[in-house]
């Protein structure tokens, strides 16, 4: 095993994803401390442009091939699993994310390396290589400690700085050959979906208005828009609510759904499980109300009110309307 | 068409969750479970896409905590038969441990299709979804929201950020983490689930060689750091609310 750490390059459309130069600026962090080198694999076709935004990084592997033109769960994971099983480096971060999700766990049975995932820190401890996890929807975190050297690590998106990762330059690039049995995959990507518009923009709004699971039943919606029309806010949600299509995917702030800043989020009955919070920590000033004082949202907002949203959201509409 | 839906129960977060003296683990006890809710979502999927296409749904389940119960009330809502794993699964079980018992379990079985939910709010390993389909050698698709069967194929879509969305064409068999299901997940009437209790056979299957090195330990667990914590508002709600509307003027936001 080498004592390189690598990062898994995330991209769509031509574009690197943001938490790639979080995962790289944590992965400068770990190169460091090793005394390794920082390396970044490049999955894709007609990618290697993307290298000189990677200039943190010693290296960038590239494995370039038609099937890998788009983000494909096989031919993504096999491509990896090479590349990580011809070189093995001490450690492999992957974005906790819709893709890496997908990636992280494969590489761990093909490579027949550990994982831990859903980590928000990563850190070495003389030798041992520790990873904090943030479990049961936020409410605990979880440190884990490898037994071997090393192994694959998914870090949660938002969980250190991209800045200190997004460092332009030219790394050596190494041209790994893409391996046989790419040619016809049983995963076949076709096409990418754009959301549907048409139905405003949440992430252009000063004032969000952003409703959870804690309203209970769709009978509630017209209620909490209300309050939003007399705040001068458009109505956000969170995952559940979307699920239940009390409100148009548009809607939702999140992981899956959009990110926003406004400068007041206001979060009725959300309990904020990361997912959620992924997608509202960076507004201006957060209100929360919640039944439980327990609910990880009020480590995030700025103020809380614990009590009934369905005393609360009256008052506040009539005092918004006065 | 057999379709396959592994389900788990996971602490409520609901309740307060302790952790034990040791701090490694839950005070297991003391913890109230539930259904994973995104196992719950691959449940309705399933049963979606049999009243669609026609076969038969399977739920799987490693012997722990209700687990009985939480198959019975998949099959009141329609699933086909219950199977429930049996072998050293106390104290929870780690992603991995699982999927290799699922894959020991299904790899004997008739599939065409398997779901998975996504996650579970205990996966500290990775999600379980995946790793079964390695362990199987099949294909996988993870974060799946639609679901339409094709003959020997699969049209899937999988969400990344920002509401856009991949189309995929999976060859079945198959594993999809589900995110979420077509339809909310059903609901059951306790009578119903009391009635399938009586009536409903379930199989028991023991999981076999599950001997994997997770490679991993738990050293800690603890509650997050509360310094940030947010400011209390306190009072009626008409107080709360004047306070609210303060902290939005200085904003300079309202009128």
């Amino acid at each position: 095993m080498s004592q390189d750490i690598f990062v898994v390059a995330e991209h769509i459309k031509g574009k690197l994803a943001e938490v790639t130069f979080e995962l790289l600026g944590k992965g400068k962090e770990l190169a460091n401390a090793k005394g390794g080198n920082l390396v970044a694999v490049l999955l894709g076709n007609g990618v290697k442009n993307l290298a000189s935004e990677m200039g943190i990084a010693n290296q960038v592997i590239v494995v370039e091939h038609a099937n890998l033109e788009n983000f494909n769960p096989e031919t993504y994971g096999t491509a990896l699993a090479e590349v990580v099983k011809a070189k093995s480096p001490a450690v492999t971060l992957v974005a906790n994310s819709s893709m890496g999700m997908d990636l992280a766990a494969a590489l761990s049975v093909k490579a027949n390396l550990p994982l831990v995932a859903y980590a928000i820190d990563v850190k070495m401890e003389s030798s041992s290589l520790v990873a904090i996890s943030q479990l049961y929807g936020g409410k605990l975190n979880i440190e884990s400690q490898f037994s071997g050297a090393g192994g694959i690590i998914s870090l949660l998106a938002g969980s250190s700085s991209a800045d200190k990762g997004r460092v332009a330059g030219s790394p050596a690039i190494e041209a790994f050959a893409a391996p046989t049995g790419l040619a016809s995959p049983k995963v076949r990507f076709k096409k990418l979906i754009e959301p549907e518009g048409g139905d405003g923009d949440i992430t252009t709004q000063d004032i969000l208005v952003s409703v959870g699971r804690g309203i209970q039943n769709v009978d509630n919606i017209p209620q909490m828009q209300e309050l939003a029309e007399a705040l001068g806010a458009a109505l956000s949600c969170s995952r559940p609510i979307v699920d239940g299509k009390w409100l148009p995917k548009t809607r939702q702030v999140g992981k899956s759904g959009v990110k926003v800043k406004p400068k007041f989020y206001l979060a009725i009955g959300i309990s904020g499980a990361p997912e959620h919070i992924e997608g509202m920590k960076d507004a201006e000033l957060i209100v929360a109300i919640n039944s439980d004082p327990n609910a990880p949202i009020f480590d995030y907002a700025h103020y809380g009110i614990v009590g009934d949203l369905f005393d609360i959201v009256p008052a506040l509409t009539a005092k918004a309307k006065g | 068409m057999n379709i396959i839906v592994p389900i788990k129960q996971v602490p409520d977060l609901v309740e307060e969750l302790e952790i034990n003296e040791e701090g490694t683990d839950l005070n297991r006890d003391a913890v109230k479970y539930k259904i994973n809710e995104f196992d719950d979502h691959a449940l309705e999927e399933a049963l979606q896409l049999k009243a669609e296409t026609g076969g038969a749904v399977t739920v799987l389940a490693l012997d722990g905590e209700e687990t009985d119960k939480m198959l019975y009330t998949a099959i009141a809502k329609g699933a086909d038969k219950g199977v429930k794993v049996t072998g050293d699964f106390s104290g929870g079980v780690a992603s991995h441990v699982a999927a290799k018992a699922m894959a020991n379990t299904i790899g004997a079985m008739p599939y065409d299709l398997i779901l998975t939910g996504v996650q579970a709010v205990d996966d500290r390993d990775g999600q379980m979804g995946v790793l079964l389909a390695n362990y199987l050698g099949v294909p996988h698709v993870s974060v799946v929201t639609g679901v339409k069967v094709d003959g020997g194929k699969a049209v899937v879509h999988k969400e990344y950020s920002g509401g856009v969305m991949a189309e995929f064409e999976v060859d079945l068999p198959a594993v999809l983490g589900i995110q979420a299901a077509r339809e909310t997940p059903r609901y059951v009437a306790v009578s119903r689930v009391r009635q399938v209790t009586k009536e409903a056979t379930m199989e028991e299957v023991e999981a076999g060689d599950i001997a994997v090195d997770v490679g991993s330990n738990i050293r800690r667990m603890m509650k997050p750091e509360k310094g940030a914590r947010a400011e209390m508002i306190e009072g009626s709600p008409e107080e709360i609310a004047n306070k609210i509307i303060v902290l939005i003027k200085e904003k300079g936001l309202k009128k």
